[in-house]
């Protein structure tokens, strides 16, 4: 019986000893010269998850020796990940704060930024919706709670239900800034009391398909063929312009912004190697396929 | 043999005392993280209506009042249903149906509380809304609906082992003196195992306040203060799916950091109220009636 209960003692720790090596590993940042595999752990954004996912996979085809996590949770998170040193590329659909910036001097290094895409937030609405075109202005006035029946922007009698992402997200924080203020730093409005905070895209694509009701907005490359985009207008007798890569590339759609990832100092070797990667055309045509828009025009 | 029950007295009592030392660890480190919270924050914009954490509004009222709503109300659904069910099974149903019965609920425990905020986003918002014809389906009583789904179960099985405890003896004189099979439930039976089923209803109670994920997902999460009646049907946002929500994009140390923290010793409060209320419920007969029993 002892013998017996020894050797499961030594099978647990062969197993365990195992198990830690691999995660020990994947804290170093850059190639590990001895079986010359890199680990590259990404996070942040959800807007940017799933381009991001792509980009691993395909680039991990082509560089077996490279592995690359990717996980969401927003950018604010992503941000919190890469001043705490737990993972390398940090995404983000916001710039970083100046508050981020200090604590990660105090960490020791400077947050590099770069823009690695574009993106597009659509304005949506239930397919039922007759409303197919909004001011800037009239967004903002609903979800400051100033309007409150689609009937005065021009649709039926019935209430408006605003959606919008919760508080961590970039996207949260860019449609404040550029929509619900119009782009106005003096501007304290904020969304209204009873503006639903959901915790994902999925959660919005879903509520608005569903709910004739509703109005939300989402990045470009989360929106599906079961809700209707709304055509923007920056000014009241402005043009109407629906969001597309050519608008955002154009500039006509007033309601788009970069998408950015940001390392921990200037990036090297295997973060280095994968970021000019994500600049080369076959990777920034992957941005076009998942429903973002790229950073040159064609 | 006395050196090896020397070593298992001893084990238990390290496994028992540290549970207690757990709790108080828990306990020293919500206050350490929670309380400054009052020094970060003054106590008007703590105790104000509007939560918008990015603009520094700390308002925690709206949250309080979002995530009793939800509880209470699961309560006035999963009680009725849940002791029910209990007096069902244990009282009434014959063995056979007993037998499936019982297993089901048990199954009905181990559903995770994600999948069934899945079925609540998918099915019963849509749901809510179409049937009530309310602007939006993600609303407090969705929430309220979920809860008691999730709280039926644990409610079930304590009421059911309390009323599986009441001694037959009970139910045999009550039956020789002429009783019918109402009356002695109603009158002897559930007086009986009243502290047993307090304890499956502040069990209930414990469960919907501390639930997160799928309130999270069905309430809408608009953080609005009870005002009127329709803040039943209206979205509202717990103190739970607040800290689940806004915990991983904090930055540690800052006020929203303390915030949430305070938020968890308001939460912890909250339940050892529950927990007190329903021990000193339960304690008070025993020294009375119920003493035969145990």
């Amino acid at each position: 019986m002892k013998r017996h209960a020894q050797i499961v003692f030594l099978l647990i720790s062969i197993l365990l000893f195992a198990a830690c090596q691999p995660s020990g590993q994947s804290n170093s940042e850059s190639k590990d010269p001895a079986d010359n595999q890199a680990y590259i752990e990404n996070k942040g954004s959800d807007t940017l998850v799933n381009l991001a996912l792509a980009w691993a996979e395909r680039y991990q085809q082509i560089n077996p020796d490279v592995q690359i996590s990717v996980t969401g949770g927003g950018s604010g998170t992503g941000f919190a990940a890469l001043i705490n040193g737990t993972i390398s590329i940090a995404n983000a659909s916001r710039q970083i704060k100046p508050e981020e910036i200090e604590s990660s001097r105090e960490k020791g290094f400077d947050p590099i930024e770069h823009i690695v895409a574009n993106d597009a937030i659509a304005v949506i609405v239930n397919p039922e919706n007759p409303i197919d075109q909004l001011t800037l202005e009239q967004v903002s006035q609903i979800y400051k709670g100033e309007i409150t029946n689609w009937q005065d922007v021009g649709g039926e009698d019935r209430p408006i239900v605003k959606l919008s992402r919760e508080t961590n997200s970039g996207t949260h924080v860019y449609f404040l800034e550029t929509v619900v203020r119009l782009g106005s730093k003096e501007d304290k409005n904020i969304f209204s009391a009873d503006t639903l905070l959901l915790p994902s895209s999925e959660g919005i694509i879903a509520e608005v398909r569903d709910n004739p009701n509703a109005l939300g907005y989402d990045g470009l490359g989360y929106v599906t063929d079961e809700v209707k985009m709304v055509a923007l207008a920056e000014k009241p007798g402005g043009e109407y312009v629906l969001p597309s890569a050519e608008t955002v590339i154009n500039g006509k759609y007033p309601v788009s912004r970069h998408l950015y990832m940001y390392t921990r100092g200037e990036p090297q070797n295997a973060e280095l190697a994968y970021l000019e990667w994500i600049f080369s055309a076959y990777a920034q045509d992957i941005i076009i396929e998942l429903g973002f828009v790229p950073i040159f025009g064609k | 043999m006395k050196k090896t029950e020397k070593l298992i007295t001893n084990t238990i009592r390290i496994a028992g005392s540290s549970s207690i030392l757990f709790v108080m660890l828990i306990f020293i480190f919500l206050l350490k993280e929670g309380l400054p919270a009052l020094q970060d924050i003054s106590f008007s914009t703590l105790f104000s209506k509007r939560w918008y954490p990015i603009e520094d509004m700390y308002g925690i009222l709206p949250l309080i009042s979002g995530s009793l709503i939800v509880t209470i109300f699961s309560m006035v659904i999963a009680l009725p249903l849940g002791i029910g069910t209990a007096i069902y099974i244990g009282e009434i149903a014959p063995h056979n149906v007993k037998e499936i019965l019982k297993p089901m609920v048990e199954v009905l425990a181990g559903i995770p509380s994600v999948v069934l905020g899945f079925i609540g986003v998918l099915v019963l918002s849509p749901l809510v809304r179409t049937t009530l014809n309310l602007p939006t389906g993600l609303t407090a009583l969705t929430g309220s609906i979920l809860l008691a789904l999730i709280s039926i179960p644990t409610i079930v099985s304590i009421a059911e082992d309390a009323l599986y405890a009441v001694p037959g003896s009970y139910r045999e004189a009550a039956y020789a003196v002429g009783a019918t099979q109402w009356q002695v439930i109603w009158y002897i039976v559930l007086p009986a195992a009243r502290s047993g089923i307090l304890n499956a209803v502040m069990l209930g109670v414990g469960r919907s306040l501390g639930e997160t994920m799928a309130v999270m997902m069905v309430t809408g999460n608009a953080p609005t203060l009870f005002s009127r009646l329709e803040a039943f049907v209206s979205p509202v946002r717990t103190m739970t799916a607040t800290i689940a929500s806004e915990m991983g994009e904090v930055a540690s140390g800052s006020a929203h950091y303390h915030v949430l923290f305070f938020i968890g010793i308001i939460l912890f409060l909250f339940s050892l109220v529950v927990n007190i209320t329903s021990s000193s419920l339960s304690m008070r007969p025993k020294r009375g009636k119920d003493q035969v029993v145990s």
